[in-house]
């Protein structure tokens, strides 16, 4: 085993995703722990130029047609031989639709011991996990051999993962990738016609404290009365109570607006990938434990049945004024 | 065909979460345990499949408090087989454990589609399906929201950020990890449950040696200290409300 961090990367119809850059980023934390080297992972095709900014020691580059999009099975068998041949210290993957369906069953496959949610690492290098939907941190040993490893957001940032100068590539030859059990039929778009909710500067956001579809009226009028839209958390969505286009988070949209009213939200991490970058957050939530409070600028827990149509009527009112 | 819906019970986080003496482990004394939300949808899934296409289907979950309501609510809404994995209760157990214990139980009923919650807001060293998948030598997609059968195979719809849908063919046997069903898991009334309670037996089958290799030791466990922790406003309804617009007239969205 060597001391070098490997950090898969991920990336989606030719964009790289945010989450690989913030993985580097730890890698690099790391790295400083273990004394290696950060090195990227790269499997695609004609996907090269992707490596030209990650601030990576190296990146090793893996080419298959079979690896131009994204399909669990090829993916884990190009892994599976890239670290059993190599064995790094650590590999980081993304917790996200990518990264969680390669590395769970990478630690089964290698019998390699797999660390999941984490947020961060000390600085000797102990792997820092967010569970229990953000209200737990659990700090655990690194254990003794190549551990796996899935980074969920929060602990670095982006840009601190980018590099103005082009790292070395290093091209690795593809494993045999016939008779794939998994293959992907086609991208089926995001449903159009409804707000963006990515563009709108003052969102009005209900997670499961709304408590039933009707309250969502409260919620409209309130976003109504401050010139915003609505949006929603995942159960809400997944409810049916409102349309995917609206949700907020790690599988809905990314949200950057001036306002972000949280009302009835417990602030899961999933839910805070998508709105954590928000300008001015502001929580509604009786549960003084919940972790929305602890992204969020301002905060109150009066209840929001009572608190959401009594600021829809003061702002009425002074708006007409 | 044979539909497995493999579920486990969590913390209710709306409870308040203590850390115990060990610092290692949540307080288990007042804990109460809830399903797996996206375990519900893997056996609302599987009940959908079963009503389409005539699927026999087996709910699985380990001996816990709460378990037994969740195998005889699971039968109410049309499971044919229920099984719970009986265990010692102080044994040390993680993922890997269960899924190489869980593994060993399901290659006996030779399922042709397991479906299981995505992931456990307690997951520390993955999640369930895909490790069970490894174990029993089948493919894994996960973050599904969708699963129908096509000759012999599925195609399932599997999530991306931004709304962002994947088709995906998969050859069965597979295992498949459920983010959402393809719609909100039924409600069924204490009626129908208390009836189930009556009829239906639970299988219950011990677990297989437990295996913890492949999981994390853990050090310590605290509650998450924010530097950036939010201004709290307190007072009446009114008061609150007043300072709130004076915040929205602060940052100019008045």
């Amino acid at each position: 085993m060597n001391q070098d961090i490997y950090v898969v990367i991920e990336h989606l119809r030719g964009k790289t995703a945010d989450i690989s850059y913030l993985m580097l980023a730890g890698a690099r934390a790391l790295a400083q722990a273990t004394g290696g080297e950060v090195i990227a992972v790269l499997l695609g095709h004609n996907a090269q130029s992707l490596a030209n900014n990650m601030a990576a020691d190296k990146v090793l580059y893996v080419e298959h047609p079979a690896l131009a999009e994204f399909t669990s099975d090829a993916y884990q068998r190009t892994l599976a031989g890239l670290i059993a041949g190599k064995e790094p210290r650590a590999v980081l993957f993304a917790s996200s639709s990518i990264g969680t369906d390669a590395a769970s069953v990478l630690s089964a496959r290698l019998k390699l011991p797999l660390i999941s949610s984490c947020q961060s690492f000390s600085a000797d290098g102990r792997p820092i996990c967010q569970i229990c939907g953000g209200k737990i941190m659990a700090e655990s040993d690194l254990p003794d051999t190549t551990t796996l490893l899935t980074m969920t957001p929060g602990g670095y940032k982006p840009e601190e993962g980018q590099s103005g100068k082009a790292p070395d590539v290093i091209k690795v030859e593809a494993p045999s990738l016939d008779n794939l059990r998994v293959t992907l039929k086609q991208y089926i778009e995001p449903e159009a016609g409804d707000v963006d909710i990515s563009k709108e500067p003052i969102i009005v956001s209900v997670g499961r404290g709304i408590q039933n579809q009707d309250n969502i009226e409260i919620a409209e009028e309130l976003a109504r009365a401050l010139g915003g839209v609505v949006a929603a958390s995942r159960p809400v969505v997944d409810q049916g109570w409102m349309s995917t286009s609206r949700l907020v988070g790690k599988s809905g949209k990314k949200v950057k607006p001036k306002i972000y009213l949280a009302l009835g939200i417990s602030g899961a991490p999933e839910h805070v990938e998508g709105m954590g970058e928000s300008e001015v957050i502001i929580a509604i939530n009786t549960d003084t434990n919940a972790p929305i409070f602890n992204v969020a600028k301002y905060g109150t827990t009066v209840d929001l049945f009572d608190l959401v149509p009594a600021l829809t009527e003061k702002l009425r009112e002074v708006k007409k004024v | 065909m044979n539909v497995v819906a493999l579920f486990k019970l969590v913390p209710d986080l709306v409870e308040e979460l203590e850390i115990d003496q060990s610092g290692t482990a949540l307080n288990t004394d007042f804990l109460r345990l809830i399903i797996n939300e996206l375990d519900d949808h893997a056996i609302e899934q599987a009940i959908l499949l079963k009503e389409r296409s005539g699927a026999r289907m087996t709910v699985i979950g380990s001996d816990a408090e709460g378990a037994d309501d969740v195998l005889y609510t699971a039968v109410a809404k049309g499971a044919d087989q229920l099984i719970k994995l009986m265990g010692d209760p102080n044994a040390v157990i993680n993922n890997h454990a269960m899924a190489r214990a869980t593994a060993i139980v399901l290659k006996e009923l030779q399922p042709d589609l397991i479906l299981t919650g995505v992931q456990a807001h307690n997951d520390l060293d993955g999640s369930i399906g895909p490790l069970v998948a490894e174990y029993l030598g089948m493919p894994y997609v996960g973050y599904v929201s969708g699963v129908n059968v096509q000759n012999g195979r599925i195609v399932v719809r599997k999530e991306y950020p931004g709304g962002l849908i994947a088709e995906m063919e998969v050859d069965l046997p597979a295992v498949v990890g459920i983010q959402s069903a393809e719609q909100p898991p039924r409600y069924v009334t204490v009626n129908k449950v208390r009836q189930a309670m009556k009829t239906a037996a639970i299988e219950e089958r011990p677990l297989p040696a437990l295996d913890v290799s492949g999981g994390a030791a853990i050090r310590r466990m605290f509650k998450p200290e924010s530097a950036t922790r939010a201004k709290m406003i307190e007072g009446s309804t009114e008061e609150v409300t007043a300072r709130l617009l004076d915040i929205f007239k602060e940052i100019g969205a008045l």
